[in-house]
């Protein structure tokens, strides 16, 4: 696989702010890569650097082998950009904007009607196609800006925040069409959203003040949440004592604790340990002649994880924390 | 080339699809009508030219042109639509052009419009035509200067009723350098070379040169001169943006 997206020690500073600090990563084709951070962490401004539209203090940015300070147009041509709000010209009907668009992008005549009118079943737009773009609805603006951006179908895709203010179907919709895309394409999304990763991404970046904290599949980043691998198990309510107590006496189990489930039930919680535990405890419950009446392996939060690797990172940004 | 006029077709679109086109063209039709008529007395000096109609283009300019001028970047940069056009395919030099051209050609039609004042004058006497041609054309130039000042500045702020005041003041300077009352202050302790070169400077001194009926080739390289040094930093001040 051939890195389609290169970034070598990339570093951009606003005055005395490091918006993006010494960021070294690359993107194959056939990768879907979530771009994760809280605000201010710096997506937007690498995102920016590699559509060309600002320039890196130090470091530099390859798109397909391509410098994007040395050859800007050769690479803006290989880009399909979406910035942060999707913003359009109001003034345009998305008709007019797309054939605008399709003609920049180098398209003529039948091939420009044929491409504007892909894009434009793609996005489902058919509806509003002679309306001005600012009498749209948020969503139907967002998908203008989508269409935009795929018109030429780009080898490198970067969208900043594509389903932002989308309704749930709609998430949905430009979620397909980004995964029927991945294939041929390398494709970079920054998003708040977690749930978006899991249904979109196969790799997932997290930074935080501007530095890369962290690269993997979402898998892979589950592992590192605390709960990850945590046991639940539910006995019999009188049963519940002696189990307890049977458990916290096995070589290699860290703890065990009662928790209530939200409807009341009372469940033993064993943390993850150093060693996978679960067919100790079962054997040793089965022996005690114990049933187990249920048991979860808990799978852990992206949630989580993004909080422990982010959140200390943010603070020392902020000056108020 | 290609590029600079998918932008012009845009930008000239763009236009026409809001009240600002037709609000410009009317305003600037009826207030340079009367400029001539009432101000100027075109009917009661009666004489068969179009001096009295030319005379005020450019206090009609300074107030009109920035108005045109100040949207061309501001309005982008504030709505961040800034952000999709520099990341099209196009070179920052293709998008200032076609930004300039397509407001030039707007501010040429306003212009052209204003034939039948032309028409008049030729019904009414037997004026030189030749120096109202030249005098149009003097014209259209001047009106690019404005707007490549109007759009250098307009780059450098997203907020557009700024552009508008310092496009304005900045017109004004270059226009009133050529008046007697700025050039006697500067008479009086400045080298004549400095006075000269600063009388050089002002856009009425060269339109009023043409307006006599004479183009010199001077005056039009001053002007295209102008207009090329203000949007060589308008593309600076574009990329400048990138870098910061």
């Amino acid at each position: 696989m051939s890195a389609m997206i290169e970034l070598d020690h990339l570093t951009k500073r606003f005055g005395a702010l490091v918006a993006v600090d010494d960021i070294s990563m690359s993107v194959a084709r056939g990768e879907v890569l979530g771009f994760l951070g809280p605000n201010g962490a710096g997506k937007s401004t690498t995102m920016k650097i590699v559509a060309g539209f600002l320039e890196p203090t130090s470091g530099s940015a390859t798109i397909c082998g391509l410098n994007v300070v040395a050859e800007p147009v050769a690479v803006k041509k290989r880009i399909g950009y979406l910035p942060e709000g999707a913003p359009t010209y109001g003034d345009m009907t998305p008709n007019s904007y797309l054939g605008f668009i399709a003609e920049i992008r180098g398209f003529d005549g039948i091939e420009k009607r044929r491409r504007v009118d892909a894009a434009v079943e793609k996005l489902g737009l058919e509806r509003v196609l002679r309306q001005p773009i600012e009498t749209l609805s948020k969503g139907y603006k967002r998908r203008v800006g989508f269409a935009q951006a795929i018109l030429h179908d780009p080898e490198v895709l970067i969208m900043d925040e594509p389903t932002d203010g989308l309704d749930p179907n709609q998430k949905r919709q430009v979620r397909t069409l980004i995964r029927e895309m991945a294939a041929d394409k390398a494709i970079v999304i920054s998003t708040h959203i977690l749930e978006e990763v899991d249904a979109v991404c196969n790799r997932v970046v997290m930074i935080a003040g501007g530095r890369l904290l962290a690269d993997g599949t979402p898998e892979s980043l589950r592992t590192r949440a605390r709960d990850h691998n945590a046991l639940l198990i539910r006995v019999a309510p009188d049963r519940i004592e002696a189990a307890r107590g049977l458990i916290a006496t096995l070589e290699g189990v860290p703890s065990v604790e009662t928790v209530t489930r939200r409807d009341g039930t009372l469940l033993l919680r064993v943390p993850p340990g150093e060693h996978a535990h679960a067919a100790t405890i079962v054997a040793a419950l089965n022996g005690a002649n114990i049933e187990i009446e249920e048991l979860v392996n808990e799978v852990g939060l992206l949630d989580d994880v993004f909080y422990d690797i982010t959140a200390h990172a943010s603070h020392r940004e902020n000056p108020y924390a | 080339m290609r590029n600079v006029w998918i932008i012009i077709k845009r930008e000239i679109g763009s236009y026409f699809a809001t009240p600002l086109a037709y609000v410009f063209i009317v305003i600037f039709l009826a207030l340079s009508g009367a400029l001539a008529f009432f101000i100027g007395r075109f009917m009661s000096r009666e004489q068969a030219d179009l001096i009295p109609f030319f005379d005020y283009h450019p206090w009609l300019y300074l107030l009109l042109i920035p108005a045109i001028a100040m949207r061309l970047w501001a309005e982008e940069r504030k709505t961040g639509t800034i952000e999709n056009l520099m990341t099209l395919p196009i070179s920052t030099v293709e998008a200032v052009i076609g930004k300039f051209v397509a407001a030039w050609g707007f501010a040429g039609l306003a212009l052209a419009l204003t034939f039948p004042i032309w028409i008049s004058v030729n019904i009414l006497g037997d004026p030189d035509n030749g120096v109202i041609l030249a005098s149009y054309i003097g014209s259209l130039f001047m009106a690019g200067a404005f707007l490549a000042i109007g759009s250098c500045i307009s780059a450098l702020t997203k907020n557009q009723v700024i552009a508008f005041i310092i496009s304005a003041t900045v017109c004004f300077l270059f226009t009133m350098a050529g008046l007697e009352l700025v050039l006697n202050f500067f008479r009086l302790w400045a080298p004549d070379l400095l006075v000269d070169t600063i009388a050089s400077l002002s856009f009425l001194t060269h339109f009023n040169a043409v307006t006599k009926g004479v183009i010199e080739l001077r005056d039009i390289i001053y002007f295209a001169a102008m207009i090329a040094v203000w949007l060589l930093a308008n593309v600076i001040a574009v990329d400048l943006r990138k870098a910061a």
